[in-house]
């Protein structure tokens, strides 16, 4: 490598036990172990983690826009996977 | 256990303790603005906080953590000479941070894990300056096996301060610690670290050297003078007043 | 991608709607050149801001006259820098480097706010910044957090709420002062003296002058006019410098009670303008200081790259 421009790293904090990885955002580190320690000082520096993953934003393949509507549209005449699908009667609870 | 009463605790140890850790977060301050990198900024100012908030709560166990920052002359300082070293460049920095934090890791461990006045507050900044080592070390590694120029840096610096650590040894009035243990541990450490860094540990005088144990004294470096007279000025310009 | 493309009109009317719903637009949506070259732009110099404002509060850090103040001004410049870098990351999203950005700035061809060319001469400078400057950018920033463009959005909603506690510190270092010996009153009086007007600027020219409003406006990329911000900013500022017991300097500030406003003296926009054009008392040492930080830097950078080539490479060989 002779660029002196580090490379990008996406950030992902989980916050708190019983949380997933949330996306942060991003900075630029030389290397992995570097990127965790700049997201662990840039991220977390109000508590705000107890885990964190760093990612090349280079090694993150995305959905393109374009491709949205067949990525994303046969979910969306799936409704009952979602919860309000169920009507559920009156005064019954903890459901 | 909450802390332990003032009057238990050894005065002289605290301010050793405590200015060493002011003295250190001062002049991690002053990179401020200047860090080679943005990411370094926030990670310099993370130490210093750090370090500021371990002054002020030992300062705090010797009296007014104010009055003693900021109204006593340089002969009443109680650091090591190796924090007030000027900043140089990175290396030189990160050289500093290397020997300092290794020692106060090991320090800190000890006392935490002994039942004196100081074992809840090193409990605490065993983990941060933990980091601090852990920072001190990546950073020795990246420049000392990076390019020619910052393993020529890296290694200036190391030489330029290798004096100044052989009074982190000499035994503080009031520490139940094992200063050969200490010394010992310091040693390996960082001799890791440096070989790995393909570096070598300098030679030269250590423990032998003229300034070892001077700091303990109140004897200090001409830059200290200058620093304390900038961290000073103002404070000293309204006497009584309250900020 | 070969698919049929549609064309750029169909796009438009995609992005159009969406902004229109409220929704956001994210990075690797369509968007046209002139919005994403906007955003570009005021991104960086939001960026730019945050690392050049470091300057004249990193000027007190050595200083500052308890530790206290010391821990807190440490903080706060150190936040600084964070904003600056979630900014860069949300100007990457779009497609320009952090040090393109970077480079633009060193060669004055990017700009920050002009606030950031006044010198701190005092402490009490400290809290005027927080006060005032951090409260103007406050004023025009909650706003942002609704932008139109999702990660601008979000760095903003993250800067917001670290930030509550820079103008609420100023506002108390002030206090404390104005408060205080007669000689640290008359220090808290001549700061307000001296930044009153130049934070009544940072909301930029007055409507019919901006440049860059009404597009940026339509685009939801900026929700409020630069007047009707500076108008919220003083109505917000006259109390709470009555309670701090100190006078704004504008023999015209009085109570509008037709308008429900406060009524304001005329600003100086030739001052604006010879600032922005870089004739004010700091510029060239602000823009200086912040290239010799970055040259004097490049060894660290070439450094730990150089070391992230050699392992890496020592890694794939480890494994082949």
């Amino acid at each position: 490598m002779t660029s002196a421009d580090w490379p990008l790293w996406e950030v992902f904090v989980r916050s708190r036990r019983g949380l997933s990885h949330t996306h942060a955002g991003s900075l630029h580190a030389p290397d992995a172990e570097m990127a965790l320690r700049n997201a662990r000082d840039l991220y977390t520096r109000r508590s705000e983690g107890v885990s964190i993953w760093v990612v090349p934003s280079a090694g993150i393949t995305a959905s393109s826009p374009d491709e949205k509507d067949p990525f994303f549209e046969p979910a969306a005449d799936k409704p009952y996977r979602h919860p309000t699908f169920y009507d559920i009667p009156e005064g019954v609870r903890h459901l | 256990m909450t802390g332990a009463p003032v009057s238990t605790v050894p005065l002289s140890a605290a301010l050793a303790l405590g200015d060493d850790a002011l003295v250190l977060s001062h002049r991690l301050g002053e990179w401020a603005g200047h860090a080679p990198v943005l990411e370094e900024e926030v990670a310099l100012a993370n130490i210093a906080l750090d370090l500021l908030g371990q002054a002020r709560t030992l300062l705090s166990l010797a009296g007014d953590e104010d009055e003693l920052a900021y109204l006593r002359e340089e002969r009443a300082f109680r650091n090591v000479q190796l924090v007030e070293q000027p900043n140089g460049d990175f290396a030189h920095t990160i050289a500093r941070q290397l020997y300092f934090a290794t020692y106060q890791e090991l320090l800190y461990g000890q006392l935490a894990a002994g039942d004196g006045p100081f074992a809840p507050l090193a409990a605490k900044a065993v983990k941060e300056v933990s980091y601090h080592r852990d920072h001190a070390e990546h950073w020795t590694l990246r420049l000392g096996d990076g390019t020619e120029e910052s393993h020529r840096r890296m290694r200036a610096g190391l030489d330029d301060l290798w004096r100044f650590t052989g009074e982190l040894f000499e035994p503080v009035d009031g520490l139940d610690v094992d200063w050969t243990a200490l010394r010992d541990g310091w040693l390996t450490l960082v001799t890791k670290t440096v070989d790995q860094a393909t570096l070598a540990l300098p030679t030269g005088p250590q423990l032998g050297a003229w300034t070892a144990g001077a700091g303990r004294q109140g004897i200090h470096t001409e830059p200290f003078g200058r620093m304390i007279a900038e961290m000073q000025h103002l404070h000293r310009s309204h006497p009584g007043a309250t900020w | 991608m070969t698919t049929t493309a549609p064309e750029a009109g169909a796009y438009e009317a995609v992005f159009d709607a969406t902004v229109a719903a409220d929704e956001r637009i994210e990075p690797r949506d369509w968007m046209p050149d002139a919005y994403r070259a906007t955003l570009v732009r005021q991104i960086a110099q939001h960026a730019h801001s945050e690392i050049i404002g470091m300057q004249p509060e990193a000027n007190w850090i050595t200083r500052a006259p308890s530790l206290r103040r010391k821990a807190i001004l440490m903080a706060k410049v150190q936040d600084e820098a964070g904003h600056g870098l979630y900014l860069y990351s949300a100007a990457e999203t779009l497609g320009t480097g952090r040090d393109e950005l970077l480079d633009k700035l060193h060669a004055g061809r990017q700009r920050y706010s002009s606030i950031f060319n006044y010198p701190t001469l005092t402490w009490a400078d400290v809290g005027a910044i927080g006060w005032l400057v951090d409260g103007a950018a406050i004023t025009n920033q909650v706003p942002l957090c609704r932008c139109s463009y999702g990660p601008y959005a979000r760095a903003m909603v993250r800067i917001c709420k670290e930030e509550s506690f820079h103008q609420r510190q100023g506002y108390e270092l002030l206090l404390a002062l104005s408060r205080g010996t007669e000689a640290q009153h008359a220090m808290a009086q001549d700061a307000v003296d001296r930044w009153w007007w130049p934070s009544l600027m940072m909301f930029g020219p007055p409507d019919d002058e901006s440049a860059h409003s009404a597009q940026s406006m339509a685009w939801k990329i900026k929700r409020h006019s630069n007047d009707e911000l500076r108008q919220r900013f003083v109505d917000i500022c006259v109390p709470q410098a009555e309670s701090l017991g100190l006078a704004l300097p504008d023999p015209d500030l009085r109570w509008n009670e037709e308008r429900g406003h406060h009524d304001f003296g005329a600003i100086d926009w030739d001052e604006f303008h010879e600032v922005l054009r870089g004739n004010g008392p700091c510029n060239d040492q602000r823009i200086n200081q912040r290239r010799q930080a970055h040259e004097e830097g490049a060894w660290v950078r070439e450094a730990a790259a150089a070391y992230a080539g050699k392992h890496s490479e020592a890694h794939r060989e480890a494994q082949a």
